[in-house]
């Protein structure tokens, strides 16, 4: 038989995999290794999905996706960031983030071009980035500096072929929140050298120290940057399957055409619910959102308390511990964790080089259950 | 400081540390707030949501029944006499003034229908001003205060994702 495609034979399957075959296997696992709303999508939003079922929403929408729902997604991007679209050109509905990643990733590049990814990231930049016909080029980031991107450290590694750099703030897995100053930073470099951004923001409304900053708001930034977001993070509807993107007129055309396509439309019921999502479940937002503080707090001073250095989340739902006074690696530690005390965890290493000596927990899981996680991982360091 | 009483409401086994660590307060500040609410009834006592017909069988669990009073109301007291009378009974778990046909709404706990009907026809309807009643009983109860009967949803998340 012939070859099958390079780029994608050579791109690794994600190291989380394992982790799931092992914990899956097991029985009693307390998993922190989640990376999703331990919440089922609110009720309201969830009758609107049955309504428009029951109503016959079975079809195709536009490409673009509904206007009521561009609507308001633009209208409350200007509201809550002062970050400016056109719902009718320069905003179209995907199916999730993972959709808009690799649609903007795809419009942006070229063969060959290089974009930036500052690590530890989420684990589809950079494949996405080579299924894409690009080159993903890691910056490190470090635990020290609360896993801020370095404008000066991103600058050292552009080369002429640089297009872009892609970042996610707040960030899986580090539950960091990029500080104004550094996504400046980014902005001053982009403009610098011609670069575009991609931004992604799907854990917007999971931030719990001062509100988010859209990039796509930051002075010189519009022009040039792809903002991504979605609904499985903020409203729990992670199996929805529905996002957005917002991007200048000329990107964002030819993220329709390449969705038009390929995708052809995000599912109708799931654009009605994430409407009524928007119109409708602040409030749901907001109780979850508040859920996942306590329970962050909780559990970064477990963890700490147990002598596992926390750098303080200020955003989506992970907690990213140094396990380094362990003596372990991240890959043996997890696995360690899981088949001693049968609690899961994802190894920092497989979000990039920086995430070693790290492992992700998961906060998204109910309080008592966080309190015996923290009680078996007291256990398993002692006994090391 | 609400955010303690609205995690109470829910949650009353709450220690006073997790709590405290929950809303960033120290410990001190957060016992001494629950004391004070004490002292003062702003928290009355802290109890168990209990699922009765999972201990004692549908069969043997205590009847509930909503009972609609309609009243006279009398001149400087209006109804509120009569549903303090009312109340002081064991048997009435709550009452209160509502708009609508009926003016007072009771909801009477008795060991079987018998003894609702019986306090029903014996007590509540036989005291002054009390014109007439409905009687509805509970034949199953799926949401009581906030809290669902029903099994919890299943968690359909994969132990380990992206
Ligand atoms: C940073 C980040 N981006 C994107 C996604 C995928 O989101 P969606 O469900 O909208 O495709 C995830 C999901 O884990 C994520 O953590």
């Amino acid at each position: 038989m012939k070859a099958l495609n390079t780029t994608i034979s050579e791109t690794p399957p994600s190291g989380i995999r394992r982790f799931f075959d092992i914990a899956a296997e097991m029985e009693d696992v307390i998993s922190l290794g989640v990376g999703e709303p331990d919440f089922v999508t609110p009720w309201r939003i969830r009758e609107a999905g049955i309504y428009a079922l029951e109503h016959g929403y079975t079809t195709y929408t536009s490409n673009a996706g509904l206007a009521e729902l561009r609507q308001l997604i633009c209208a409350q991007l200007a509201e809550r960031y002062a970050a400016e679209y056109a719902w009718d050109t320069e905003c179209l509905i995907t199916t999730g983030v993972s959709e808009g990643l690799d649609l903007a990733l795809r419009v942006l590049l070229n063969p060959g071009d290089e974009v930036i990814v500052p690590e530890p990231c989420y684990v589809a930049y950079e494949p996405c980035v080579a299924f894409a016909g690009g080159t993903p080029v890691r910056v490190p980031t470090r635990w020290e500096d609360g896993f801020a991107v370095d404008p000066a450290v991103v600058e050292a590694a552009i080369t002429p072929r640089t297009k872009a750099i892609l970042i996610g703030s707040p960030a899986n897995p580090t539950g960091a929140v990029q500080p104004r100053a550094a996504l400046e930073g980014l902005v001053r470099l982009a403009e610098k050298h011609d670069l575009y951004l991609v931004s992604d923001e799907i854990y917007d409304r999971l931030t719990y120290d001062g509100t988010h900053t859209c990039l796509g708001a930051v002075p010189g930034a519009r022009e040039r940057t792809v903002v991504l977001g979605g609904f499985s993070k903020a409203q729990a509807m992670t199996g929805w399957r529905v996002g957005w993107i917002c991007a200048p007129q000329a990107v964002a055309e030819l993220c329709v055409r390449v969705h038009q396509y390929t995708m052809l439309c995000a599912p109708h019921v799931s654009q009605l619910a994430a409407i009524e999502a928007l119109r409708e479940a602040d409030g749901d937002v907001e109780d979850m959102v508040a859920d996942y503080d306590r329970r962050r707090r909780v559990f970064v001073k477990g963890l700490r308390e147990i002598g596992l250095d926390c750098p303080e989340p200020g955003g989506a739902f992970y907690a990213f511990p140094s396990i380094r006074s362990s003596g372990l690696d991240s890959e043996t530690f997890a696995e360690r964790l899981l088949k001693a005390e049968s609690v899961a965890v994802v190894p920092g290493n497989v979000f990039g080089p920086s995430g070693e000596g790290h492992i992700r927990c998961s906060y998204a899981t109910a309080l008592p259950q966080l309190e015996e996680a923290l009680v078996r991982i007291d256990r398993f360091l002692t006994g090391l | 400081m609400r955010e303690i009483l609205e995690l109470l409401e829910k949650d009353s086994t709450l220690s006073h540390t997790t709590l405290a660590t929950m809303t960033g307060r120290s410990v001190a500040e957060v016992s001494a707030q629950v004391e004070a609410w004490e002292k003062a009834g702003v928290i009355r006592r802290y109890k168990a949501v209990v699922d009765w017909e999972k201990v004692d069988g549908a069969d043997a669990t205590e009847v509930t029944a909503f009972i609609d009073v309609a009243v006279t109301p009398a001149r400087g007291v209006g109804f509120d006499d009569v549903a303090e009378r009312l109340s002081r009974f064991a048997e009435v778990r709550s009452c209160y003034l509502v708009s609508g046909g009926h003016d007072l709404r009771c909801t009477v706990v008795g060991p079987n229908i018998r003894a609702v009907s019986d306090f029903v026809s014996r007590k509540l309807s036989t005291i002054d001003r009390v014109q007439a009643t409905a009687t509805h009983f509970v034949l199953k109860t799926h949401k009581q205060d906030g809290d669902s009967f029903t099994d919890p949803e299943p968690d359909h998340r994969l132990p380990v994702t992206p």
